[in-house]
């Protein structure tokens, strides 16, 4: 089997935020299920949550009430551990984003966008919003005003631009100022999470959908 | 999915992760110069007012206890002694941790209960060769506080396959524990306002525009030698 490297990875500013729990659940999703793919990453999530650990341990301390123990304990004798139910090993998709899309690709809801380009948004919560798209070979990911961080990870297939390869685990993370036409690469489609910190607006969609038919 | 690069063996994984004081160690240091930068123009107030930067004054050395045996005691033989150990020493921290989060006492309290609660339950998969008690203990405190204050979720990695049942390596523990003290040390060094920033990029909802506004300096020079940082860290871990 060819062995495939990931070489874009998830930022440091991603990374510490994940760690601390300050991202988004949508931007989390993606994080979660890159770090599953990718032991690099994984080692950086851990050396971050060491950070986290050492703060911690330098809190000064606030007392707890003179009943907490005994009322932990209470807590411990009620309650019971969750334990997580096991997934199927063959899943299409990293864990962390099966809970959201379901195990197989041949079950995902999509809504076509245009230019045979397909979508399905995941539900989440928060300021941020992640969606499965599925770009036929050759066709362009959808363009969309850049009013935020994006983060794209790739879970089939791959996409390139101009300068840039990404393949499976791959991440992209553009900001604003990124301005790029990336389309599915390799003869294949390619299918990506892709979370954008405000709603997408597929600006140029429009144009595109007419294009063609003007020139004619 | 399986992992793709990957199939780092998963004792590579553990021995990564315990060289990883060494980055965080390079981070800290180019945190301190930087906000040295931010100190000169925006503390420079503070300064000629006479007002000495406050050193952090936390000496204490760290637990030399690794807390592997109360771990042992609560998964073996349900040891509320133990655990009453275990307890005594993070309930409070916790406590601590979730009031600079922006809770109240009483939240904070039963949080903290809740926190601890979960430790025992899940006191068999502590790995003391991957990460420190506090380290993991944070790791469910931070759970708690999106869960149940923020009410978010936050979805975890897959679990890793960490090989067969691993003899606990009490070398390797105490590795572990040592490069954990000394970026502790680095971090105890550093002036208690430039600490109080890395704490509250952490604790807090703090971006890099709040970190500009505390020391004055420009959003891009920020992010950059933050980034820099990072990437040295990562670099010195290969
Ligand atoms: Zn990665």
């Amino acid at each position: 089997m060819m062995t495939n490297t990931i070489k874009h990875h998830v930022n440091d500013d991603l990374m510490m935020a994940y760690s601390s729990g300050n991202l988004p659940e949508a931007f989390s999703v993606a994080v979660a299920a890159h770090i599953s793919m990718c032991d690099e990453c994984r080692i950086s999530m851990e050396s971050h949550n060491t950070v986290g650990g050492i703060l911690l341990e330098m809190q000064t301390d606030i007392k707890v009430g003179p009943d907490a123990l005994q009322k932990t304990l209470d807590k411990i004798a009620t309650s019971c551990p969750v334990e997580k139910v096991e997934k199927p090993s063959k899943i299409d998709f990293p864990e962390p984003l099966s809970d959201y899309v379901g195990e197989s690709l041949d079950t995902i809801n999509w809504q076509p966008i245009g230019m045979g380009v397909k979508q399905s948004i995941l539900s989440t919560s928060g300021e941020a919003t992640a969606r499965l798209l599925f770009i036929p070979p050759g066709a362009a990911m959808p363009d969309h005003s850049h009013s935020g961080i994006e983060m794209t990870l790739v879970l089939k297939g791959a996409f390139a631009d101009e300068t840039e390869y990404f393949a499976k685990g791959d991440v992209e993370i553009a900001d604003g100022a990124t301005n790029h036409t990336p389309v599915a690469a390799d003869g294949s489609p390619c299918i990506c999470l892709a979370v954008t910190e405000a709603p997408l607006k597929f600006r140029k969609m429009f144009h595109r959908i007419i294009q063609p038919l003007i020139r004619i | 999915m399986k992992r793709i690069q990957t199939k780092i063996d998963p004792n590579e994984i553990r021995r990564r992760i315990r060289g990883m004081s060494v980055i965080t160690k390079s981070f800290i240091v180019e945190c301190t110069s930087l906000f040295e930068i931010g100190r000169a123009t925006h503390f420079d107030s503070a300064a000629s007012t006479g007002k000495a930067v406050k050193l952090v004054e936390k000496t204490e050395s760290p637990p030399s206890s690794l807390w592997v045996e109360e771990f042992e005691l609560i998964q073996r033989h349900k040891s509320v002694k133990a655990f009453g150990r275990l307890f005594t020493h993070f309930a409070p921290k916790i406590k601590a941790f979730l009031m600079k989060s922006g809770t109240d006492a009483a939240v904070a309290e039963e949080c903290a209960q809740e926190v601890m609660a979960t430790v025992w339950h899940k006191a068999h998969l502590f790995d003391p060769t991957r990460a420190s008690a506090a380290t993991w203990i944070f790791t469910i405190a931070r759970n708690k506080r999106i869960d149940a204050i923020r009410k978010l979720k936050r979805p975890e990695p897959e679990n890793l396959d960490w090989g067969p049942e691993h003899e606990l390596d009490q070398e390797e523990a105490v590795g572990l524990q040592q490069e954990t003290a000394k970026l502790g040390q680095a971090l105890a060094k550093l002036p208690e306002k430039q600490r109080m920033l890395v704490e509250r990029a952490y604790f807090k909802d703090m971006s890099h525009s709040e970190i500009a506004a505390a020391t004055g300096l420009p959003l891009g020079t920020i992010k950059s030698r933050i980034r820099l940082a990072l990437e040295r860290l990562r670099h010195s871990m290969k």
